[in-house]
C-alpha cells in the first residue's frame, strides 16, 4: 500500500551532478509509473458508469436452485498464513476462520448467530446463571475414531483457562468444573454470568494432547497436512456426528501474501473461494467472468459509524446529536462506498445478531437538513460549529466515509475538517485516552449481545464515546442478571432504542462484504464471527 | 546591469531553450494555480452521486472521481496549494539555510565546525523519515507541513550558502570593503551572495522540486494536507483502488507533478550552463 517509489530520495544539493541525477531519478520513477499506468489503461478504457454500475448486482445469501453431489476437492484462498493450529492460543481473525472447521465446542454458533449445542448434545442453565450443565453428546468421537470423554472435556476448559491467563474474563468468571456422572459436565461460576455460554465455543480436544503438535478435534475436517506459508489441507472427517456432513472430500487453503495476487489466482482459477473483494473487483469479475463466479454478498459485521464524544461541548446537547444524525446521509454513503449494498443501521447492534437486533432503530433518522437546521438552532448552534473528525489514516473505508460525511454536514452549516493520525495515536489518544470529537470507526463483536453494548454503561472502560444516561444503565444492568432468553433480548432491544433516541452516535452501517465463489461449488454461508464453514460448501452436480 | 527587454529575452531564450521551456511549464503551472484559487468550474470538495467516477468529458474535461467532484477542478486548486507550501517551505529552509550557511562560512572557527556537525546530523536522515518525524509531533496539517520540511530544507541551503561565501570571502573584492570597515554582515548580503546567485537560484529551483515531491509523498501517507483540501499527492494516493475503473483519476493528478518537476528541473539545468 505504500508505494516507496514516490517517496523522494535524500535531499541533497551540494555537487551539481548528484542534483541532477537525482532530478532525473525522481523523474524517471514517476514518468515509468505513469508510463506503466498508461499501459495498463489501455486494455480497459471502456470503463464508464454504466458499466460499473450494471454488474453489481448479487445474490444475497440464499441457498441457490443448484443440486449438491458428494466428493471434490475445493481451494480456499487467503491472503494470510495460519498463527497457530492450537484452538486456545488467542489469535486474529483469518486463522479462527479457518480452525472453526477442525474444532469444536460444547456449543457452538450458527450463521444465525445463535449457540447450538455441539460436542454436547443439551444444556440447561441454572436460574441464578451461576451453573451451567452439559449432557455429552452420544457416540460422538474424534476425528482419529476416539470416543469424546467427559475428560477431555475437563481437560480442554481447564488447559484454555489457563492459556488465556490468569486475568482472563474467562478464568476471572470459572469457579469449577464436575462431573456428576460420565455423562454429565457442571461448569460452576464465581459470580451469576447468563452470557457465559457464550465462551464455551471453546475447542473440545483429546485428553493430554497438543494440538501444535498433534491438532486433533470432532469438527467436520481433519488436518492431514500443514506448510507453513504454503497451505493447510484438510480432509473429511468420517466420524463427524452431523449425517450428511460435510460434502467435499478435502479442502485446501492457500496462503498467497499479496491481495492483488490472490484475486489474479482467483481469475485464473487457481483458487476457487477468495473473501472480502472490493466493489471493484466484484465489478471485474461480473464484467470479465460471469459464469464462472457466485458472488455471495453478506456484511462485514462492524457496527460501522461516526462516533461522537459526548463530552464535546456542543454534543453535550441531544438536539445537536439528533441534528448530526439527521444532516448525515446514510443512503448516499452507501451508495458511494458500498454501491448500497450494506446494511443500514441505527443503534449498536448488526442486523446478523437476529435474535438481539432491533430493526426499528435503522429508520429513525432519516436524511433531513430542514429538521438537522431546526434542531441546531434550538440548541443554539444555529451558525454551526467547528468539528475535526479524527481518522486512522491507513484505512481508506473510513477516511473517504468522513469526507462524504464532511461534506454533507457543511449543508447544515456544521464546518468539519479531518484529521488523519496513526492507527496507535487513534488507539491510544481515541479509543484509550478519548481525546476526539468525533471520529469514524467499525466496531466488530463476539456472539454474546453484552460485548456489543456493554460499552455505553457510564463506568465502562470501553465507554469511548463518554455516554451516560440513567436508563441505559439500569437496563444494562438487567440485562446481565437476565436468564431467560426472550427477557434478556427485550432488555437489549430497549438497550438499543435508548441510543438511537438519545443519538449517542451517529451509526451508518454494517458495510457490505463480498464473497466470489467458483460456480462449480455452492453453499456459502455468511456467519456473524470468524468462520469459514466450509462444510455446507458442496460441489455442483452438472 | 543591461535592461530586459522584450527583444532581450527572446534573444536569452532561444540561447538556453532549457530556461525558456522551464519557465513557461512554471509559468502556466503559475496561472492555473492562482485561477484555481479564485475559481474552479466545479465546486472542490461537493460530491455529487449522480456523476459518480465519469470519463473525461466536455463538462469534466479530466473526468470525475469516485465522489463525483470534477478533477480538473481539484487538479488546479490542488496545484495551487502544492505550490504555495513548496514556495513557503524553500522561504523558510531557504532563509535560515542561507543566513547560517553565511555566517558559519564567513566567520570560521568552532562556530562553524558545530553548526556543521549539526547540519551533517540533519542530511544524514533520510528526508521523509524526519518529516514524519516532525509531523509526529507537530500533527497534520497544511502549516504543520510547511514547517517540517522547512526544516528539512535547511541543511541543504546552508551548504550551498557556505560554500559560496567561502569561495568569495578572499577575493580581492571583498577584502578591500573589509579594508574599508565594511561590516561583516553588509559584506555578506550585499558582496558575496549577489554573486552567487546563480547557485542559489539553481538550489531553490530543486528546492521546489523536492518540496513538491516531499509534499505529495506526506499526502500520499495521510500525513500532509487534511482531506477534502484537494492535494495532488492524496489524490493519487485515492486514485489507486480506481486505478482499472477510472484511470484518469490518477492519470491528471500525476501527469500534473511530473510537468511541475519537469518545468522546475530544466530550469535549474539552464540556469546552471548559462
Amino acid at each position: 500500500m505504500r508505494d516507496s517509489r514516490t517517496i523522494p530520495s535524500t535531499i541533497e544539493y551540494e555537487r551539481a551532478r548528484i542534483e541532477v541525477f537525482l532530478v532525473k531519478r525522481s523523474l524517471a520513477i514517476l514518468l515509468t509509473l505513469v508510463l506503466g499506468l498508461g499501459v495498463v489503461l489501455s486494455g480497459c478504457s471502456g470503463a464508464s458508469k454504466d458499466d460499473s454500475q450494471a454488474g453489481t448486482d448479487v445474490n444475497a445469501q440464499k441457498p441457490t436452485e443448484t443440486e449438491p453431489v458428494y466428493g471434490g476437492q475445493l481451494i480456499y484462498g487467503m491472503t494470510q498464513d495460519l498463527v497457530s493450529l492450537d484452538p486456545h492460543e488467542s489469535t486474529d481473525a483469518g486463522t479462527r476462520c479457518v480452525v472453526f472447521n477442525i474444532y469444536e465446542g460444547l456449543v457452538k454458533p450458527t450463521a444465525a448467530g445463535d449457540l447450538v449445542p455441539a460436542v454436547a448434545e443439551s444444556y440447561d442453565i441454572s436460574s441464578d446463571a451461576k451453573s451451567y450443565t452439559f449432557t455429552l453428546r452420544d457416540q460422538i468421537r474424534f476425528q482419529n475414531g476416539d470416543p469424546v470423554t467427559i475428560k477431555d472435556i475437563e481437560y480442554s476448559i481447564h488447559r484454555y483457562a489457563e492459556l488465556s491467563g490468569e486475568s482472563s474474563a474467562f478464568s476471572l468468571a470459572l469457579d469449577q468444573v464436575t462431573c456428576p456422572d460420565d455423562k454429565t459436565v457442571v461448569i460452576t461460576l464465581k459470580q451469576p454470568d447468563s452470557e457465559f455460554l457464550s465462551q464455551l465455543t471453546l475447542a473440545i480436544i483429546p485428553d493430554g494432547s497438543d494440538p501444535v503438535q498433534n491438532p486433533i478435534g470432532t469438527g467436520p475436517f481433519k488436518v492431514d497436512t500443514y506448510k507453513v506459508g504454503e497451505y493447510l489441507d484438510l480432509s473429511k472427517n468420517e466420524y463427524y456426528w452431523v449425517s450428511g456432513a460435510p460434502y467435499l472430500d478435502s479442502v485446501r487453503f492457500k496462503f498467497i501474501a499479496d491481495v492483488n495476487t490472490a484475486f489474479t489466482e482467483l481469475q485464473a482459477g487457481t483458487i476457487d473461494v477468495l473473501n472480502y473483494l472490493t466493489t471493484a473487483q466484484v465489478d471485474a469479475l461480473q464484467k470479465s467472468a460471469q459464469d464462472q463466479f457466485r458472488i455471495v454478498e453478506g456484511n462485514m459485521n462492524l457496527v460501522h459509524a461516526l462516533f461522537l464524544n459526548n463530552d464535546f461541548e456542543p454534543f453535550k446537547d441531544v438536539r445537536v446529536r439528533q441534528a448530526m444524525c439527521y444532516a448525515v446521509d446514510r443512503d448516499a454513503i452507501n451508495q458511494f462506498m458500498f454501491g448500497g449494498k450494506s446494511t443500514l443501521i441505527g443503534s449498536h447492534m448488526i442486523p446478523s445478531l437476529q435474535t438481539w437486533y432491533e430493526p426499528s432503530c435503522a429508520d429513525a433518522y432519516p436524511h433531513d437538513v430542514q429538521k438537522a437546521k431546526e434542531l441546531l438552532a434550538e440548541a443554539g448552534y444555529g451558525d454551526g460549529f467547528e468539528l475535526t473528525i479524527t481518522v486512522p489514516s491507513q484505512y481508506s473505508q473510513h477516511v473517504d466515509t468522513a469526507q462524504i460525511i464532511a461534506d454533507q454536514l457543511s449543508e447544515v452549516g456544521i464546518k468539519a475538517t479531518l484529521k488523519q493520525i496513526e492507527w496507535s495515536s487513534w488507539l491510544t489518544d481515541v479509543y484509550k485516552g478519548r481525546q476526539y470529537e468525533a471520529t469514524v470507526i467499525g466496531f466488530d463483536g463476539k456472539l454474546n449481545p453484552s460485548d456489543w453494548l456493554a460499552k455505553y454503561g457510564t463506568n465502562d472502560s470501553k465507554n469511548m464515546t463518554n455516554y451516560s444516561n440513567a436508563e441505559y444503565d439500569e437496563l444494562l444492568g438487567k440485562a446481565l442478571a437476565a436468564v431467560d432468553q426472550g427477557e434478556k433480548a427485550a432488555y437489549y432491544k430497549q438497550m438499543q432504542l435508548n441510543l438511537s433516541e438519545n443519538a449517542a452516535s451517529v451509526y451508518l452501517e454494517d458495510p457490505a462484504d463480498f464473497v466470489a465463489i467458483s460456480s462449480r461449488f455452492d453453499g456459502y454461508y455468511f456467519y456473524p464471527t470468524a468462520a469459514w464453514d466450509v462444510s455446507t460448501i458442496y460441489m455442483v452436480k452438472e | 546591469m543591461k535592461k530586459w527587454t522584450l527583444s532581450r529575452i527572446w534573444e536569452y531564450c532561444k540561447v538556453h531553450p532549457k530556461v525558456f521551456a522551464g519557465a513557461l511549464i512554471l509559468f502556466v503551472f503559475l496561472i492555473l494555480s492562482l485561477l484555481g484559487q479564485v475559481w474552479t468550474p466545479f465546486s472542490v470538495t461537493k460530491m455529487d452521486p449522480l456523476s459518480v467516477s465519469q470519463s473525461p468529458s466536455l463538462l469534466h474535461i479530466f473526468g470525475t472521481d469516485n465522489f463525483g467532484r470534477d478533477v480538473f477542478s481539484r487538479v488546479i486548486n490542488g496545484c495551487g496549494i502544492t505550490v504555495l507550501v513548496a514556495l513557503l517551505t524553500n522561504l523558510v529552509g531557504g532563509g535560515i539555510g542561507i543566513l547560517v550557511g553565511s555566517l558559519t562560512g564567513y566567520f570560521g572557527g568552532s562556530f562553524d565546525q558545530i553548526l556543521m556537525r549539526i547540519n551533517d546530523m540533519l542530511l544524514s536522515f533520510p528526508s521523509v523519515l524526519l518529516a514524519l518525524l516532525l509531523i509526529s509531533f507537530l500533527g497534520p496539517g497544511t502549516l504543520n507541513v510547511v514547517l517540517a520540511l522547512g526544516i528539512l530544507f535547511i541543511p541543504s541551503y546552508a551548504r550551498i550558502a557556505r560554500g559560496e561565501v567561502i569561495r568569495f570571502k578572499d577575493r580581492d573584492f571583498v577584502r578591500s570593503a573589509r579594508l574599508q570597515g565594511v561590516s561583516p554582515l553588509r559584506i555578506i548580503f550585499l558582496h558575496i551572495l549577489p554573486n552567487a546567485r546563480i547557485s542559489l537560484f539553481t538550489a531553490a529551483a530543486i528546492g521546489f522540486n523536492n518540496a513538491v515531491l516531499a509534499e505529495a509523498s506526506m499526502s500520499y501517507l495521510g500525513l500532509g494536507l487534511q482531506p477534502p483540501t484537494p492535494s495532488l499527492g492524496r489524490m493519487l494516493f485515492e486514485a489507486q483502488s480506481y486505478l482499472l475503473n477510472c484511470p484518469w483519476y490518477a492519470l491528471f493528478p500525476g501527469i500534473t507533478i511530473i510537468l511541475m518537476i519537469l518545468g522546475a528541473a530544466l530550469l535549474s539545468e539552464g540556469l546552471k550552463e548559462s
